[in-house]
């Protein structure tokens, strides 16, 4: 186990290392470019090629790449130009990565506490009104494009009906401390139990756009595998045995219909990343997602860079972390 | 059984990096919304044998069990109504998409456009164009953006797959290589990375943008169907036989890979369809002002959402109903396909 | 809707009175309420007409309330779209950094709420000599910055050197000086106007200058060059800047420690949940500030900073789209217009197509478009059709100008006159962006397209982001037709047409046009004219060959932004120059 987690990492490394080649190579090839993002209108031929001079953004491509190895090495990202300037690139991540695990958490808990149940009954009674209209509305959460959902969700509870907040994170009158940049966890933390309960307010509306696709897949896999794993030939075994119905559902069916749903999900991770770009930009929530989306319109170059090697990093982790916890559900994986 | 694909979370799982992702994908789009439980312990046999040995009988097979299922008429009616319309929208438009013939009813500043009256059913859009010429015109860039997504997805998934599936070794080596950087950035990012490099967003831009992200998947789809033929008997026996390894992989190999493809490329018509609304969304769809498309009508209408509900919900509807039509094919092909229902 | 009308009185206040550059003193306190002693009317400069120190009253009705009304201690939250770039304003150009150091840090003049005329600020008032190159600035007295430091002459002068003084990468930031003033200290290219600043006792700045320039000193009204205190510029590494990379690195002072002498001081930039909060400076030296805090929330989404001032939880924000102004008005919020302080115009680049260099190609175009049709269609209310490329309120301003009225016939009568029936131009415009002066380019862009093949004309459609290709490419004088526009900074006519038509290697190409580099010279000698009337004439000539003999690019329209409040804020001006300070803004509960 350790040496196939050295490996992964290893690769890892190598991936990350082309993939930073490539977006190198990829942002300078876009046209238009920080320095017209920096002066905007009151651009002149004269101020644009003083800019790029002072920014070195006149030398080879290589030369800048190499430049910017030498800087990764000593860990410095660049600075944002678009997203939050003056802040370095490393802390416009750093300051907006708790806000995308908060929603991605949020997301996958709606989708696995109301996928995985209403899945498992869904499949315990195949065919009668439960199943049917969960599986009109697992396919219904596919079709239905997710920005799009979430500005239903937002006009609805939050501009109509006013039950919940538009955008943001947290309200700015709120004058909250700030320890792990975990808004809610902070809250606990702090006992500033109405930072925490205004946070969660924030999260509930991007939580349930992001989290319809992830609802939707998880039911359809533990519907179907349940619906598998009922006709196997040990469950027979273990009701012709007589065991109750509850130890069988639970030891049995539910246990062995998780892996499944275990891959899933991990799989669903990568989507959460690409649909928090969209949901983010709906609710105008300050994480990663829209901290990209501001990235591309304004050519935030470093900033770019990180966040997409970092997803990516995040993905392939995400990844590992699924294989391994085969060997926690799946004993005959520990073994081999 | 050299690949992942074959003992799904398996013995051999830890040995080969990665394998698990891979074998996720693989399994998913052969076999996962019906019976994501081949891994479940019990049958940890793949279903790639039982494929390798299709033929016309599963075909009839599968169109027998399919006549019988709603889910599949609904999603096959919607379709070819979609299709219908799109071959004959020039026909059937009232007006040119393209003509602010009610530009005297509309002002954007002021947020006031035509409302539905006689020839124009829907009213006008946002530039005085009617909306019920332009939703009926966009079915047909809707269907181009789905399917030419689809086609360069699969063409180049089926380029790197035969590489990787029917040569091994290094070939295999690299090509999965680029495949992991490709699956390695989320798809609707990569998505975006390949729109912003085009200098003026168009529909080919939005296509090929779309299609790229869908490479790598049907190329490890495919990679995965082709390792698992190499093994099988028949290929054995073809190899045995003397047959050279050309009409080996097309004549043998490739044949019996394509039924999760045909159901993943259905889905993917789907997922395609709703990736190009999320540029159009984001500003990166196309910018031509004379041929409609739903994605990009939906994108626009986004913060008009309030003040004239129809301008966004009209094609939102389309959309949702169009990849609800072909989720339904693609789910019911993959049930039907799936040799585990063979019983 | 108090607040409202208020604006449209402050523009016909505006127009009747803004012939004269150096408008005199006015009545500083936001209300007309006499909060300060020191209110005085400054002497103008020598011969030049001046206008009495009457006290503007511009916000006296606006605020419903009055002085004393409502919560004193309250939070104003105001929707931002997008991320201040750093605190110092010096190295800044963009309005989401500017609004909210306007806000902490003052110049030694401002301008009069609601209009683009200088007032009084840190100086109480100014001498100036006859030729306009020695500027005797009075220091306000008994004013400090928030750190504790008096400001006095020598502050003011160490804040000029210092921003003459910018070398390497600060140079390069700090863009305004560079705009206005030319060079900086050394530089033998271009010259600075700016030569010396001396500290004549605690009160007297005497700054003098290489020659006479009409920006003078309406630019130090800008943000930009606001005074700031000496310790904490010095404490804190203002000017080291450091290029890095693809970016910028500033120092703490600009991140962290802006010091002015503003009613508000920086409380944090809290990156976590994008917001900046300010808090009230207690020792300001005029009229303290109505709320106790300020904060900055920024929402990049323009539909979310709608909903969540719908929601009520911002109480205003900038730019809404106008299309959403008879929404925000039906439900209440208080949309105040500014009044139209810029330009939106249709550019020629007479680089790449020969038949551009005709003028009767170029009025052929002008003839064609129609832009009354436009205007009132797709405008917001408010918007006037530009008959040159200022509005009238700047000086210079005459009606008797070559008309451009839509008329087709003549156009196409033109056309065939230039020879040039089969035309077919590249017609850029630009994505993802909408500008005060251009709030919805594809809008623009539909409207000409069609005007231009009704007279024949074939258009080769060009759509670009903003910044992703379009100013790039207009700027490497790609397209033969563009779409860009102005906000004035100030009121001058050098701020717009100085700007667009001195460079004659700029998007217009004019250096191709047999009267280019005449037009160039005669924009720099009417801006160094030290004589109001001679500069006028000037001006007013020059607009009329602009319109008539030249023709670089056709005016569009003046379109006035808006900026939305919810109906409990009283208080807030809209300014022209988007220059409004959230001081006097209050709000009921």
């Amino acid at each position: 186990m350790l040496r196939y987690t050295v490996r992964r990492l290893l690769q890892l490394v190598l991936v990350l290392v082309v993939l930073s080649l490539l977006l190198f190579l990829w942002l300078r090839s876009l046209p238009g470019g920080p320095v017209t993002a920096m002066l905007g209108d009151r651009s002149t031929p004269d101020k644009r090629a003083e800019l790029t001079s002072v920014l070195g953004l006149d030398q080879p491509l290589m030369v800048q790449y190499g430049k910017f190895l030498g800087r990764v090495a000593h860990g410095n990202f660049g600075q944002s130009t678009g997203v939050a300037p003056g802040d370095s690139a490393i802390g416009v991540f750093a300051d907006r990565f708790p806000a995308t695990v908060e929603l991605a958490i949020g997301a996958l808990l709606f989708a696995l506490v109301f996928g995985i149940p209403l899945g498992y009954l869904a499949a315990r009674r195949r065919g009668g009104w439960l199943d049917n209209a969960g599986v009109v509305t697992s396919l219904l959460g596919v079709a239905v494009p997710v920005f799009f959902l979430a500005f239903l969700l937002k006009y609805i509870f939050a501009v109509k009906l006013g039950w919940l907040p538009p955008s943001g994170r947290q309200s700015p009158d709120i004058d909250a401390t700030r320890v792990t940049g975990f808004f809610v966890l902070d809250g606990l933390l702090t006992r500033e139990w109405d930072a925490s309960w205004d946070a969660v307010k924030h999260l509930i509306l991007p939580s349930i756009a992001l989290g319809t696709i992830p609802f939707a897949v998880i039911f359809r896999i533990t519907r179907s595998s349940v619906l598998d794993v009922q006709n196997e030939d040990f469950i027979r075994t273990a009701e012709a045995k007589g065991l109750t119905n509850r130890t069988i559902r639970s030891r049995h069916i539910l246990r062995n219909a998780l892996l499944p749903v275990v891959t899933v999900t991990g799989l669903q991770v990568g989507a959460l990343l690409a649909g928090a770009v969209l949901t983010e930009k709906v609710f105008a929530f300050p994480g990663l997602g829209e901290a990209l989306s501001i990235a591309f319109t304004k050519k935030d170059y470093p900033v770019l860079q990180v966040l997409i090697l970092a997803s990516a990093t995040t993905f392939v982790l995400v990844n590992m972390l699924v294989d391994l916890s085969y060997a926690v559900i799946d004993p005959r994986i520990r073994t081999s | 059984m050299t690949d992942g694909t074959s003992a799904l979370p398996g013995s051999g799982r830890l040995r080969r990096p990665g394998a698990a992702r891979k074998a996720r994908i693989d399994r998913l789009a052969t076999v996962g919304g019906r019976s994501g439980a081949p891994g479940a312990p019990g049958t940890p046999a793949a279903t790639d044998e039982d494929t390798a040995d299709v033929g016309v009988s599963l075909l009839r097979d599968a169109w027998r069990r399919l006549r019988v299922t709603p889910v599949f008429w609904v999603g096959a009616v919607i379709i070819a109504l979609f299709v219908l319309l799109a071959v004959v929208a020039p026909w059937i438009a009232p007006h040119d998409p393209g003509a602010q013939l009610l530009i005297g009813q509309t002002s954007r500043a002021r947020n006031s456009i035509a409302p539905p009256q006689a020839g124009y059913p829907l009213g006008g859009d946002t530039f005085g164009r009617d909306l019920f010429s332009r939703l009926i015109l966009g079915s047909r860039q809707t269907l181009l953006v789905g399917v030419f997504a689809t086609l360069i997805g699969l063409a180049g998934g089926l380029v790197l797959g035969v590489l990787a599936g029917a040569f091994g070794g290094w070939a295999d080596t690299v090509v999965m290589r680029i495949v992991d950087v490709m699956l390695s950035i989320p798809s609707l990012l990569l998505a975006i990375s390949i729109a912003v490099l085009f200098t003026n967003p168009n529909l080919t831009s939005v296509i090929i943008a779309v299609s790229v992200v869908q490479i790598p998947v049907f190329a490890r789809l495919l990679r995965g169907q082709m390792l698992a033929q190499r093994g099988s008997d028949h290929v054995l026996a073809a190899r045995a036989l003397g047959v050279r390894r050309a009409p080996i992989v097309f004549r043998h190999m490739l044949p019996n890979s394509l039924s999760p493809v045909i159901v993943q490329a259905t889905l993917v018509v789907a997922t395609s369809i709703i990736d190009a609304a999320a540029l159009s969304f984001l500003g990166l769809g196309s910018q031509d002002t004379a041929s409609p498309e739903w994605g990009q009508m939906l994108g626009e209408a986004q913060d008009r959402i309030d003040s004239h509900p129809g301008l966004a919900f009209w094609p939102a509807g389309c959309i949702i109903v169009v990849a609800l039509g072909f989720t339904l094919l693609g789910e019911s092909l993959r049930e039907a396909l799936d040799p585990k229902n063979r019983r | 809707m108090t607040l409202a009308a208020c604006a449209n009185s402050n523009r016909d206040q505006n127009s009747s009175s803004s012939s004269s550059s150096q408008t005199g003193g006015a009545a500083t306190g936001a209300t007309g309420a006499t909060s300060s002693a020191d209110t005085g009317a400054a002497p103008s400069s020598g011969g030049s007409t001046s206008s009495g120190g009457a006290a503007t009253g511009s916000s006296g009705s606006a605020t419903s309330s009055g002085g004393g009304g409502g919560e004193t201690d309250g939070t104003f939250i105001f929707g931002a779209a997008g991320a201040p770039s750093m605190f110092d304003p010096l190295y800044a150009t963009d309005g989401e950094t500017f609004r909210i150091t306007r806000q902490m840090t003052e110049g030694l003049v401002t301008f009069k709420p609601g209009t683009a005329d200088v007032e009084p600020a840190l100086a109480e008032s100014w001498t100036t000599s006859k030729d306009g190159l020695t500027w005797d600035f009075k220091v306000r007295s008994g004013v400090t910055f928030s750190d504790g430091t008096p400001l006095d002459a020598k502050a003011v002068c160490f804040n000029l050197d210092r921003m003459y003084s910018q070398t390497g990468a600060g140079a390069t930031q700090a863009q305004y000086w560079s705009d206005t003033m030319g060079g900086f200290k050394g530089d033998t290219k271009t010259p600075s106007v700016y030569k010396s600043c001396t500290a004549k006792g605690a009160s007297d700045a005497v700054v003098t200058l290489t020659r006479f320039t009409s920006k003078f000193p309406a630019i130090l009204g800008l943000p930009s060059f606001s005074i700031q205190s000496p310790t904490a510029l010095a404490k804190y590494d203002a000017n080291d800047v450091k290029a890095e990379g693809d970016s910028f690195v500033y120092p703490a002072y600009a991140t962290d420690h802006p010091t002015g002498t503003g009613p508000f001081v920086l409380t944090k930039y809290d990156k976590d949940n994008n917001t900046v909060t300010l808090t009230r400076n207690e020792n300001y030296w005029g009229e303290k500030a109505k709320s106790k805090t300020l904060i900055f929330k920024i929402i990049p989404d323009e539909t979310a900073r709608k909903q969540e001032l719908q929601a009520g939880t911002i109480d205003g924000y900038d730019l809404p789209n106008p299309a959403d102004w008879d929404d925000l008005k039906s439900a209440g919020f208080d949309v105040l217009v500014r009044p139209a302080f810029n330009i939106l115009y249709l550019g020629f680049d007479q680089k790449n197509h020969p038949a551009l260099r005709d003028l009767k190609v170029r009025q052929a175009i002008a003839y064609a478009l129609n832009r009354e049709q436009f205007v009132s269609s797709q405008l917001p209310e408010g918007a006037k059709v530009a008959e040159e490329f200022y509005p009238d309120t700047v000086d210079g301003y005459t009606p008797d100008v070559t008309k451009y009225p839509y008329d087709p016939d003549k156009a196409k009568q033109l056309l065939a006159e230039a020879g040039a029936s089969n035309l077919t131009l590249n017609f850029w415009w630009p994505t993802e962006v909408s500008r005060p002066y251009m709030p919805d380019p594809k809008a623009v862009f539909t409207a000409f397209k069609a005007d231009l093949e009704a007279v024949g004309i074939k258009v080769n459609e060009s759509s670009k982001p903003w910044n992703g290709g379009y100013l790039d490419g207009v700027d490497a004088r790609k397209p033969d037709l563009f779409l860009l526009g102005w906000t004035g900074d100030y009121n001058t006519p050098d701020n717009f047409i100085g700007t667009f038509f001195s460079d004659p290697t700029s998007r217009f190409s004019t250096e191709n046009a047999p009267w280019g580099a005449t037009l160039s010279k005669a924009l720099a000698a009417a801006d160094s004219e030290p004589d109001d009337a001679k500069r006028n004439a000037e001006y007013v000539a020059l607009n009329k060959q602009l319109l008539g003999e030249y023709l670089p690019a056709v005016p569009i329209s003046h379109s006035p932004p808006a900026i939305v409040v919810s109906s409990k804020v009283q208080g807030l001006v809209p300014s022209p120059l988007t220059d409004e300070k959230f001081a006097p803004v209050s709000k009921t509960s």
